[in-house]
């Protein structure tokens, strides 16, 4: 090998050996599955999306220098391609036929957070989130906002994630889903609630009651 | 007087719409003398920012 091939091998490994961090890759690749499967139904459809999205960024592969960069960028793709999906999907599951699910939703849970006064029950009252541990940043704290996440009703979780993760703006989810303005405010209004209340309960306020 | 259910209610609508002034005097005035709300306020905030990290923590997803 010629001091010429070394070098020049060199210059293209430093953008590419994200690429060949197999590991990394691999681990890069569940996480985007993982998301595109919790909002997407269609298994088949959300790994397509999935390999789309991973062509792209090996296709634009002298862009990123470091593992975060990448990631953000293939997220973004992903991200877009999640909301194409989305709006094909609009004539299968219409949101207005999705169940509100178990536990307690709509005016059951409104009634057990407030009183007739329309203020907080004493025991439902905000408490101050302390982090536990080292922070939220944590696969723990992950686990547990997952959780949270899965209990809710699949029509709150489905807006939220569209809201929240896919960043889709107000207009723009009431006409993929059909749902009028106040049906989806309300919604999210609920999916906030029960969020709020979960991590409180299973990750802010664990370490007290235990 | 705002009630703590109408406050919420604002606080979620907040991330996704811009309030009017009426409603943000409203709020303010509540907000004030309410820690709860407050607190729900904030966590609101927080759970926002949450869900940005969601797919940029290493440990997320």
């Amino acid at each position: 090998m010629t001091n010429a091939n070394l070098s020049s091998e060199a210059g293209y490994s430093h953008a590419a050996g994200i690429f060949l961090n197999a590991e990394f890759m691999n681990d890069l690749r569940l996480q985007m599955i993982k998301f595109a499967r919790v909002q997407v139904r269609d298994e088949q459809l959300a790994e397509d999306a999935v390999q789309e999205a991973m062509l792209s960024a090996y296709q634009n592969i002298e862009r990123f220098s470091r593992q975060a960069a990448l990631k953000t960028w293939v997220f973004s793709i992903l991200k877009n391609k999640l909301i194409d999906l989305l709006r094909k999907e609009k004539r299968h599951t219409a949101a207005s036929q999705l169940e509100d699910g178990p536990n307690i939703n709509g005016e059951e849970l409104i009634e057990k957070l407030f009183n007739e006064h329309g203020h907080w029950q004493k025991n439902e009252r905000p408490q101050k989130w302390d982090n536990p541990d080292h922070g939220v940043e944590n696969a723990h704290f992950w686990r547990v906002f997952d959780a949270c996440l899965n209990a809710l009703p699949e029509k709150y979780s489905r807006f939220f994630m569209m809201r929240e993760f896919l960043e889709m703006d107000t207009a723009e989810i009431c006409h993929n889903e059909e749902v009028s303005v106040s049906n989806l405010n309300v919604t999210l209004y609920r999916a906030r609630l029960r969020l709020r209340e979960c991590l409180e309960d299973s990750w802010y306020q664990k370490e007290k009651s235990s | 007087m705002m009630s703590c259910h109408q406050a919420t209610q604002l606080l979620s609508e907040k991330l996704d719409r811009p309030l009017n002034t009426k409603e943000k005097v409203a709020l303010g005035v509540h907000t004030t003398i309410c820690p709860p709300c407050r607190r729900f306020s904030q966590q609101m905030e927080e759970l926002r920012s949450i869900s940005k990290r969601y797919t940029q923590d290493p440990d997320a997803t």
